[in-house]
């Protein structure tokens, strides 16, 4: 009769706090939670463009509340923490090869950096002119 | 060890899923942030003045057809990106029950926002 | 003189006699060059000689001595005492496999998905020995050379919470070989493997939490060989979508 008898260790539910490189990669997935809740607004936003200027303005307005800043701000950080953990990982899913060399991460990486300066600025020229 | 009978693979739809959010990703990575401080912080603090983004200059760029494809690009496919990783992170903390059903939700979730906004848009021309 | 000691604690498990793994504390005398697993062999030899550890090459390259250190998966010979004291060290077997004693696990579940990946190169054609060997340029063994070097030492299925979740996920190091073997000009399996890659199963059962290759004591990079085969696997759809088998 065999003695063999593994044991099995089961997973604690709360895995991603245990480790400090999980509850990065949890908040790097919670993030959309907030992101989700930025596009409602906007789509609210479109709701009351479609009802007119009233109704325009009145959104405008709710987005000057204390709480409403809070939350953009929140957003903000989450979006942006997005952005970094987005182009870190960014070279490992392209396969770029120059001359039977591949394109190395850190020019893959700046790239990203270089686009998001570039598009961000553009962003905040063309709403202000 | 080896398996005598032939194995059966069933393909993933996961393909049309994961496009969707990897350009919902994309998307949100260079555009979401300076969204967010345009509209939500920038304007509602005053230091873009809110002539800038005035009734009259939105609805008139809203009603042009690449304008209106333009907001429900940025309105809509984000939602693509953040459904799809909440329904993965539903699994990650453990709720296993009902999965099909998480999946129908979740994406249906983003359909429907997507479909809201474009008729929307569409009222308006 | 007397001697610096650290203090090791390894998770024990005797399947004779025990209901469920316990802790055991070992006092080991420390010097700066010792390995983790040089200490386990202390233990063995001078304190308790019924532990129980898998190593063979004491050098980085059998795959043998993969056990969670602090929590962390790691070869037991290429992690030093010194990265720790005057801390104490725990260990325990490799997450997210069964303990068959100790620190040994049940590997069989990663040995099976191994060899489901077809981890060997498949010719188009046979050649005959005659018609002399394949060649193959610099550029072309660029493609894959990262991913052959795996050891398959299981560290990255522990470092995988999709593994740990799931265990029907082919898993990082198969899903790297695999890769390493599509990417091989040589080979002309590609499409066998595809069925695989293709499934909930295959690569769509990792959500990119990218610890894998951040343990990999080989710097293979699973993580960049799922992604690589997402894409693969998306193009694989389209044109099963308008050329249905």
């Amino acid at each position: 009769m065999t003695k063999r008898k593994p044991y099995k260790r089961e997973l604690p539910t709360d895995w991603w706090l245990k480790h400090a490189f999980y509850t990065k990669y949890m908040i790097r997935e919670g993030s959309s939670v907030l992101i989700t809740l930025y596009s409602l607004i906007l789509a609210w936003g479109v709701l009351r463009l479609s009802q007119g200027e009233a109704a325009f303005n009145g959104w405008l307005e709710a987005l000057q509340s204390p709480f409403s800043i809070f939350i953009h701000l929140l957003a903000l950080a989450l979006a942006l923490y997005h952005t970094i953990t987005w182009f870190s990982l960014a070279p490992k899913a392209v396969d770029l090869w120059l001359k039977g060399k591949r394109l190395e991460d850190k020019v893959i990486v700046a790239g990203h950096y270089g686009a998001f300066a570039v598009v961000t600025v553009f962003c905040l020229l063309i709403i202000t002119l | 060890m080896s398996e005598t009978t032939e194995k059966t693979y069933k393909r993933s739809h996961e393909p049309v899923f994961w496009g969707l959010f990897g350009a919902g990703g994309m998307l949100t990575a260079f555009l979401t942030p300076v969204m967010i401080l345009i509209t939500g912080i920038l304007i509602p603090l005053g230091i873009i003045n809110s002539q800038n983004f005035s009734y009259e200059k939105i609805h008139g760029f809203a009603t042009t057809w690449y304008g209106a494809v333009i907001v429900l690009v940025l309105v809509a496919l984000p939602l693509w990106h953040t459904l799809h990783r909440i329904f993965h992170a539903l699994h990650d903390i453990g709720i296993n029950r009902g999965r099909d059903w998480q999946q129908v939700i979740c994406y249906g979730f983003a359909f429907a926002a997507s479909i809201f906004v474009f008729t929307l848009l569409l009222q308006m021309f | 003189m007397s001697e610096l000691m650290i203090e090791i604690d390894v998770l024990r498990y005797r399947p004779e006699m025990d209901e469920k793994p316990f802790t055991q504390m070992f006092e080991v005398p420390y010097t700066p060059d010792m390995s983790i697993l040089e200490a386990l062999q202390y233990i063995k030899d001078h304190l308790d000689s019924t532990i129980s550890f898998r190593w063979s090459c004491r050098m980085a390259i059998c795959g043998s001595c993969g056990m969670m250190v602090n929590g962390v998966p790691k070869l037991g010979c290429k992690a030093f005492l010194r990265d720790y004291y005057p801390k104490k060290v725990s260990l325990e077997p490799l997450a997210n496999f069964p303990i068959e004693r100790d620190l040994v696990v049940v590997m069989d579940d990663f040995i099976k998905k191994l060899e489901e990946v077809k981890p060997y190169i498949i010719p188009e054609k046979e050649k005959c020995l005659s018609e002399g060997t394949y060649q193959q340029t610099p550029e072309q063994m660029a493609k894959f050379k990262q991913f052959s070097m795996c050891i398959n030492c299981g560290l990255c299925y522990a470092a995988c919470p999709q593994y740990a979740l799931d265990n029907k996920f082919t898993g990082p190091a198969a899903l790297a070989l695999l890769a390493r073997y599509n990417r091989d000009s040589r080979d002309g399996g590609e499409a066998q493997r595809m069925k695989i890659v293709n499934q909930e199963e295959g690569v769509w059962g990792c959500t990119f939490v990218g610890y894998c290759s951040v343990v990999c004591p080989k710097d293979v990079d699973p993580a960049a060989a799922i992604q690589l085969l997402k894409v693969e696997s998306s193009k694989d759809y389209l044109i099963g979508m308008f050329k249905p088998e």
